[in-house]
């Protein structure tokens, strides 16, 4: 990764720890060469593992694809999973926890998006409803998805429910016996067919320095390529050496809410997505339940007003600054209409669609709308638009912000400045997908992500019988939108895992097969 | 499940000759009114095919009706909800002599019947549905 990225996630390591031994190691020629031969791997030195399938990430999107896999048919011998992570969701909670969304908290995911369960029955919903002690509780969740959202807000499970439930496949499908713990430095095409994934294990757990993983079939699934901070902050973080007052919502700023408790201050946020509602509802609640007298000014570079869209058919909710939105994208690309309009569009008018309903957003809760309600009539939620012009420390103590309104310059002094914009880096800022930019022939698509095909294969790196695939993140632009989710993780996993089953690699998942695995699933039988 | 108009259709199509079907069997015989056993079943099986048919120009209202909503859903409680005017544009076209076999139907015959089937198929669609089709989800519905 680049030196603009400034969240450092578990896992993501910004240049291959050096280790002790140097056996083994990569060489100038193979770093070079777009097309490795067995040979040179060999010279190298670097031991070979061979195995069909390979996902490389060890995230949720490892996790979900190769439980699609093994639901398929396909044996735990025939997979590796590489990655640096502990637990498929670590990186996911160490994110979710910073930006305020704790085990305890719910997440902004559908009721059927269950990363632990193909079929997404039984819901969440439904399932809280059968662990919950007493009607009244039991009767809660069900009646929230059967009337959202028109009577109640969107259902949405607890954090902790979807890891809890996570480990418990993990388990059930062996997936800790295929995974294997490093740090993944590169892909390269294998002359005769086929790849090679050089992966750098941890210090002391390898003889050599670099293990190689010879396969017909790579998935990659590495999530971000990194979070950007403001460019404005960024600058006034090293410009000053103050990383004290300007903090970034994803990274840990749990000493910001402490030292807010400890004495009244005023807090700049800006951001105009689910994250900033997240850091609202919390210095919200420590006014509410912990006697906070934090002041909040909430800083909009776009200010909603109302509905808004192309369109009467293409119209979304909004107002008080914000667009409103169940989830990062309408619900219906998720396998409706809209999913089915985007598969069939290519180029411009792909990206025109993507930004159409894409954009920054929140969904509706009745919680976050009576907080800043009763914020704007007591005085101590205001918001501002405009554009900042520049970050300085104030003479007082604390920061200044200098914001263009359209009514001149404006000055906002506060005690901390909390940035919830969650900009994503390029994805070249990844060093593994640097390289199959690089070296592979993986190319970009109408809006600079890897370009995949409507099977998640990524366009330009097939060699011989082998194929490249992808999923998450990373491919944000492509057929389908909604890929930084659960549901979309598992909607990709099964273009994938259909992909493989025609080239003779698991079966294709029909009704037999459905059934019988779910009835498996269901009694919690390991695979 | 989030429909297109061709997934509408065709999941339509499938729940009420499938669901429906086997719903039919257990509830026909039970069917308040008087006749046979033979008549209840006649009659029932005539709903449905009138809740198939008709259903599919129901379906292709609900997409327009759809097209107005930014996430082009169709929210779990429509599908109940929608239940009472298809209820009654069903009994209508029940009684009017389209099919010999529900002309007499009574109104309790017709509640209890097409009440528990709508419910039965609704139910299934936002449940167990998904065990025998993973694809069925992210397809709007299509079954092929």
């Amino acid at each position: 990764m680049g030196g603009r990225e400034t969240i450092r996630m578990p896992g993501a390591v910004a240049s291959a720890p050096d280790t002790s031994s140097s056996a083994g190691d990569l060489t100038p020629e193979l770093i070079a060469a777009d097309q490795w031969t067995d040979a040179m791997v060999a010279a190298a030195g670097i031991p070979v593992v061979e195995v069909p399938f390979v996902s490389v990430g060890g995230g949720i999107g490892s996790f979900v694809t190769t439980d699609y896999l093994r639901i398929a048919g396909v044996p735990k011998e025939a997979m590796r999973v590489l990655g640096n992570n502990e637990t498929p969701w670590s990186t996911y909670e160490y994110l979710t926890r910073n930006s305020q969304i704790p085990r305890t908290e719910r997440l902004r995911s559908d009721s059927a998006s269950t990363p632990d369960c193909i079929w997404g029955f039984p819901s969440y919903a439904v399932r809280e409803a059968l662990a919950a002690k007493g009607l009244k509780a039991k009767l809660a969740p069900l009646w929230n998805v059967g009337t959202e959202p028109i009577f109640a807000d969107y259902y949405t499970p607890k954090a902790g429910q979807a890891f809890a439930t996570m480990e418990k496949e993990a388990d059930r499908i062996g997936y800790f016996d295929y995974f294997d713990k490093g740090l993944v430095r590169m892909v390269r095409k294998r002359q005769g067919g086929g790849y090679f994934t050089i992966l750098t294990p941890p210090d002391g757990t390898s003889a050599t320095k670099r293990v190689a993983y010879k396969s017909r079939w790579v998935h990659i699934a590495v999530g971000y390529p990194g979070l950007k901070f403001l460019d404005d902050l960024q600058t006034y973080r090293q410009q000053y050496n103050d990383y004290t007052h300007v903090v970034n919502a994803y990274e840990p700023h749990e000493g910001v809410y402490e030292e807010l408790l400890r004495k009244p201050g005023v807090v700049v946020l800006r951001g105009g997505g689910i994250v900033a509602s997240r850091i609202l509802q919390r210095l919200i609640d420590d006014r509410d339940h912990k006697g906070a007298q934090t002041q909040i000014h909430h800083v909009f570079r776009t200010y909603i007003t109302g509905a808004h869209g192309p369109s009467i058919f293409m119209r979304r909710k909004g107002g008080d600054g914000w667009a409103y939105q169940g989830f990062n994208y309408p619900k219906s690309v998720w396998g409706g209409q809209l999913k089915s309009r985007m598969r069939r569009l290519e180029g411009e008018e792909r990206a025109k669609l993507y930004k159409t309903i894409g954009g920054t957003n929140t969904p509706v809760r009745r919680l976050w709308q009576d907080q800043l309600a009763r914020g704007r009539k007591e005085g101590w939620y205001r918001t501002h638009t405009g554009e900042v012009d520049s970050v300085v420390p104030a003479e007082a103590g604390g920061t200044v912000t200098r914001i263009k309104t359209k009514d001149g310059l404006l000055e906002l002094q506060a005690s901390y400045i909390i940035d919830g914009t969650g900009l994503e880096a390029d994805i070249a800022e990844h060093r593994l997908l640097a390289d199959l930019l690089e070296h592979s022939g993986a190319g970009r698509n109408p809006i600079g992500r890897l370009d995949v095909e409507r099977t998640f294969e990524v366009r330009g790196t097939q060699n011989g019988d082998g194929r490249v695939y992808a999923s998450g993140t990373a491919t944000l632009g492509g057929y389908f939108p909604g890929v930084d989710t659960f549901l979309g993780l598992q909607i990709a996993a099964q273009e994938i895992g259909d992909d493989l089953a025609r080239q003779g690699f698991g079966k294709r998942i029909g009704p037999l097969r459905s059934t019988a695995q779910w009835l498996r699933w269901a009694r919690g039988k390991k695979i | 499940m989030l429909p297109t108009l061709m997934g509408r259709i065709q999941t339509r199509i499938f729940v009420i000759a499938v669901i429906g079907g086997l719903w039919a069997l257990v509830i026909g015989p039970v069917l308040p009114g008087g006749g046979t056993t033979s008549d209840k079943y006649k009659a029932m099986y005539g709903v449905l095919l009138i809740v198939g048919v008709v259903g599919i120009a129901w379906e292709v209202i609900y997409h327009a009706l759809m097209q107005f909503r930014w996430e082009k859903d169709w929210p779990t409680l429509f599908g109940l909800v929608l239940g009472v005017p298809e209820g009654v544009v069903a009994y209508l076209v029940a009684r009017s002599g389209v099919l010999s076999s529900t002309e007499h139907i009574s109104v309790g015959a017709f509640v209890v019947g097409f009440g528990t089937t709508w419910l039965v198929t609704w139910l299934w669609v936002n449940g167990p549905m998904r065990i025998f089709t993973v694809h069925w989800r992210f397809r709007g519905g299509r079954l092929i």
